[in-house]
């Protein structure tokens, strides 16, 4: 099989400190990856390499074979890749079908003059951004609340919604920076269903970190271990997890 | 809320089409003092001012304070262009019309060219640096001195004489005394035209899809980077866009003018500007109209109270901040204005 995301010897110093060194992972098209580490492991600092905010010191990032090392940002996501955060970033101010047309943006277009006299492609284009858009609240249960400010929603909500407008961009590859973080088990087993019926649904690959153990090993079918900003493990899940090193790691001695 | 948003938009358009009316019909019983009279265009030019601004400091969040400067290129140019043209174009609706574009298109280069390299800053940066820039905009208008001969036109940036024009020729443009004897072709009805067409593009600007990336950007710059918006393209965008329709109320207010010099378009004007958004409501098109006619009138119909008249000025401010932002205030809003709302809602 085809590798969609191929990472060779990545690393990134921030000063002295090696946050990220020696990263190397090929993830597969259509898995489900689980980055996973104690705090401080240098997990948040891989996704910002992989999408362009930091610049890595060496290494290559390849998507679907293509060499994106060292682009820019938005030019990573037109490629295909799209990523949620770990302490959620919406566009609080806009409605949340709002946020997600924004997702759309650079898959639809017309002129600004048309957008300004609401003449020509204009009602045509918005009326189709509005129809994916709400396709995509259908399906993290939000078309309810398409028109209520996106700040006004609820953390688990809020969490999803931007999951939703990640998916907006249409990934390859989607990136989910603690997904479950603050949610109770109810919802976290509400979001691993939903996290496998959207591979499903958008053939997509996902790669995320979570601490939450229940939702690795219910869902990640391979995993890497952080520690330090290195590798401390990699493999099949159940394997990776008893791993007397990355219990050390997780436990102490 | 598709709809809420449409019905809000034209309930702007109708308070300022409402607001036409009752001055048209107060002006032709003759009820309008000739102080009044004065302010009307003024009024117009500021409400203009205040809405362009709010795109800049409320839409796209960035703090500017050099609309000033745009105004001062938007009236300069526009003056130019209508005391060029004087003899020549003699139906000053056309006239009048051409120059608000004049004055509109340089000022979108002017804004172009500014933003360019400032918008790369955020915050206080950006605003002290825009201020710098609005005073040397003003600064430059002030030196310059543009003649007319038979041999055609001359510069100069020192005084004058330095043009070397043949006795006869025309000073057009004459340094610290501006522009003298542009055409008066300003009136009530183009300052209302020129409201709408202002409001018109910004509402249908915000509910776009440009719009939508410009507040985007504002909410979170880094998301919006992550899900692919070229971040300084609709920065820019919307200060120019600001830009240009602020350089259409300054050409708009110089044909108000029996005389047009820089030195009006001081810093203090762009405060006034912010002091308009700021007490209208940060990205509140429709308040930006309204704190722009009441502060512009307030000044005014206080005159009669001489001494007292700043102190009554302060207060109202410090008012319309505490209605507009305060917690307790917006609760109470919330509380006793937000049932109106409801009904509302119900009977879409």
């Amino acid at each position: 099989m085809a590798a969609i995301l191929e990472v060779n010897h990545l690393s990134i110093a921030f000063g002295g400190l090696h946050a990220v060194d020696e990263f190397s992972i090929a993830i597969e098209k259509g898995e489900l990856y689980g980055l996973i580490g104690p705090n401080g492991a240098g997990k948040t600092t891989v996704f910002n390499l992989l999408t362009g905010v930091y610049k890595p010191n060496e290494g290559i990032i390849r998507l679907d074979g293509k060499d994106i090392t060292g682009r820019k940002t938005r030019d990573i996501n037109k490629e295909g890749i799209a990523r949620t955060f770990q302490n959620i970033r919406l566009f609080h101010q806009l409605s949340v079908l709002d946020n997600v047309k924004v997702g759309l943006h650079n898959h639809y277009s017309y002129l600004t003059l048309e957008g300004i006299l609401h003449l020509g492609r204009y009602r045509r284009t918005e009326k189709r951004m509005d129809d994916e858009a709400m396709d995509l609240l259908r399906v993290f249960d939000l078309d309810q609340e398409a028109l209520v400010t996106a700040a006004n929603l609820p953390y688990g909500k809020q969490r999803k919604l931007e999951i939703a407008r990640a998916l907006a961009t249409r990934p390859k590859l989607l990136l989910l920076d603690e997904p479950a973080a603050g949610m109770n088990p109810n919802e976290t087993a509400e979001l691993m269903d939903t996290i496998r019926f959207v591979r499903n649904k958008f053939d997509i690959t996902i790669l995320l970190i979570e601490h939450d153990m229940k939702l690795v090993s219910g869902i990640c079918e391979r995993l890497t271990v952080l520690n330090f900003g290195r590798i401390l493990a990699q493999g099949e899940t159940s394997q990776v997890l008893h791993d007397p090193e990355v219990i050390k790691a997780y436990l102490g001695e | 809320m598709k709809n809420k948003k449409l019905m809000g938009n034209l309930i702007t358009y109708g308070l300022v089409i409402v607001a036409y009316a009752i001055v048209a019909y107060l002006l032709h019983a003759g009820r309008l003092t000739s102080l009044v009279k004065g302010l009307l265009v003024p009024i117009c030019v500021y409400v203009i001012l205040a809405v362009s601004l709010n795109l800049v400091v409320g839409i796209s969040g960035e703090l500017s304070l050099g609309h000033a400067g745009f105004m001062c290129v938007g009236a300069f140019s526009g003056a130019f262009f209508s005391k060029c043209l004087q003899d020549t174009l003699s139906f000053a609706p056309l006239r009048l019309a051409l120059a608000i574009a004049v004055g509109a298109v340089v000022a979108a280069v002017f804004g172009l060219l500014i933003g360019i390299p400032v918008l790369r800053l955020k915050g206080d940066y950006l605003a002290i640096v825009t201020l710098a820039f609005g005073e040397i905009i003003k600064n430059v208008m002030n030196i310059f001195y543009i003649g007319l001969d038979s041999n055609g036109f001359h510069f100069s940036v020192k005084d004058q004489f330095s043009m070397g024009m043949e006795p006869g020729g025309e000073i057009l443009v004459s340094g610290p005394m501006g522009i003298t004897g542009t055409p008066k072709d300003a009136s009530f009805l183009a300052g209302i035209i020129l409201i709408l067409i202002t409001l018109f593009v910004v509402l249908h600007l915000i509910d776009s899809r440009d719009g939508r990336a410009i507040m985007a950007i504002r909410d979170n710059r880094i998301a919006a980077d992550s899900i692919g918006l070229n971040i300084t393209h609709y920065k820019l965008m919307a200060f120019t866009v600001s830009a240009a329709l602020t350089g259409a109320a300054g050409s708009l207010y110089a044909h108000n003018l029996a005389t047009l010099q820089a030195k009006k378009f001081d810093y203090n004007f762009s405060i006034l500007a912010l002091v308009f958004v700021v007490l209208g409501g940060i990205g509140n098109i429709r308040g930006s109209v309204i704190a722009a006619v009441v502060l512009t009138v307030l000044p005014e119909l206080l005159r009669g109270m001489a001494n007292y008249r700043m102190l009554i000025y302060s207060i109202i401010l410090i008012l319309m901040m505490l209605f507009n932002w305060a917690p307790r205030f917006l609760e109470w809003r919330e509380r006793h204005l937000g049932r109106l709302f409801r009904k509302n809602r119900k009977e879409e």
